[in-house]
């Protein structure tokens, strides 16, 4: 018994080391799956109160690019409003299901292989886990955490994000991954060989998941590729959005995410 | 330790995480290079004090930086594994008599200094890549992120020592 202890006692530091070291390796898997992700988030009231104080101070800097950004979505929706025919039914791409929240960006990171972002709202304004972000010019990431007053994102720039997306012209969908080797190029894999892809094609979210509706804008594609003996595209897609300069956000809340969460769990629990 | 090294640690603690996730984080050079300069902490933790404490300590610190920059557990366990390693990097940079408390890392011979800082950042930066990219295929991607933050943390770190350390008379 008294070896025991004396052994404890001798290697005392190494044994908190590896302790503290299974901690930490547990939380950096966690992290690597989104749906675990929730244990050290900078949703919270610490890192969520730090940033928007530098937030209220840094927001200054580039208020006229902001302002420009902003303007040229006005223009843009104000054209769709003033050309559509009031007889035909309004074609909106933004499905009425869907509400729209407006938030802050207060960090932002897309340096690293998996970047988030901290927005300035949280359960309070009916932010959930899982709703998808936009901004003006396009997709921009998930909601992975949120607290009582901030969100945390999970941009489009990590190596674990999945976003379905698909052809506007051809409805040919496959999912959008991240290779972290270029901020603003993002990879959109399982395109079949049958299909017909062109530099300059636009890809839209594709609408079958409850996270973002049909037709959201993400990119174009930059360039692509098929090795002989392989029966997928590999396609660079450039991203609408200038991930680097984000700050203004649209939240997207989907009515009945609900109900078609339940549905769904009960159909795999089923099967 | 005495009051005043209490109060002069918790002031290092929260500056350098101040610091590094308000400033360090977005300095994005070359458009994927940040210094930490956060791990000076560790490393001018006062020589002689309690190791265990350290471990502890260094595990808070690196926590509070992952929760700021939703990486998990990446940087806590880099901060425990240099807090765990500084005996033997104080040893083999500064020979044993770190332990008789006349050793100041301020006051050492700049080439000691040098190899200490050196050798706990590229051990440092190299756990927390690895545990950040988290995949054997991008090996090379880890070691250049290593090597070039690493060089940009230590001279960070050198210039920091330089301009905060009292002249002692």
């Amino acid at each position: 018994m008294q070896q025991i202890i004396f052994f404890f006692l001798r290697n005392k530091n190494f044994l908190l080391f590896l302790l503290l070291f299974v901690i930490s390796f547990t939380l950096t898997i966690n992290s690597h799956s989104y749906h675990k992700n929730k244990f050290v988030t900078s949703a919270n009231f610490l890192s969520g109160g730090v940033y928007s104080m530098k937030s209220s101070v840094t927001n200054y800097f580039d208020l006229e690019e902001q302002n420009k950004i902003l303007t040229e979505e006005n223009e843009r929706l104000r054209a769709i409003l003033a050309n559509r025919e009031v007889e035909t039914p309004l074609e909106s791409p933004i499905d009425t299901n869907y509400n729209f929240i407006s938030a802050k960006v207060i960090n932002n990171n897309y340096a690293r292989t998996k970047n988030y972002l901290t927005l300035n709202k949280g359960i309070r304004d009916s932010l959930k886990v899982d709703m998808g972000v936009i901004s003006s010019q396009g997709v921009v990431g998930i909601i992975n955490a949120v607290s009582n007053k901030y969100a945390s994102v999970q941009s489009v720039l990590n190596t674990n994000s999945q976003v379905v997306a698909k052809f506007k012209k051809s409805d040919q969908f496959g999912t959008l991954k991240w290779d972290a080797e270029k901020a603003n190029i993002v990879q959109l894999i399982e395109i079949p060989r049958l299909a017909d892809v062109a530099v300059g094609d636009t890809i839209v979210t594709d609408g079958k998941s409850t996270i973002f509706p049909e037709g959201i804008l993400i990119g174009t594609v930059a360039d692509f590729e098929r090795k002989p003996d392989q029966d997928y595209y590999d396609i660079n897609v450039q991203l609408f959005s200038d991930m680097t300069r984000v700050k203004h956000v649209y939240v997207i809340s989907h009515r009945d995410a609900v109900e078609i969460k339940q549905l769904e769990k009960e159909v795999e629990d089923a099967e | 330790m005495q009051n005043n090294a209490i109060v002069v640690n918790i002031v290092r603690f929260i500056t350098l995480v101040l610091v590094q996730v308000l400033i360090l984080n977005h300095i994005n050079l070359a458009g994927y290079i940040n210094p930490y300069l956060y791990p000076l902490f560790i490393l001018v933790f006062p020589l002689t004090g309690n190791k265990s404490l350290l471990i502890l300590i260094s595990f808070f610190l690196g926590l509070t930086i992952d929760m700021f920059g939703d990486s998990g557990g990446v940087h806590a366990a880099a901060c425990i594994f240099i807090a765990w390693i500084r005996p033997v990097a104080l040893k083999y940079s500064f020979g044993v008599s770190y332990q008789l408390n006349t050793l100041k890392i301020s006051t050492a011979p700049f080439t000691q200094q040098l190899i200490y800082i050196f050798a706990m950042v590229l051990l440092h930066h190299l756990m927390l890549f690895s545990m950040e990219i988290f995949n054997v295929n991008q090996i090379l991607l880890v070691l250049k992120s290593t090597l070039f933050s690493g060089i940009f943390s230590a001279i960070l770190m050198v210039f920091s020592i330089l301009l905060f350390s009292r002249k002692s008379s």
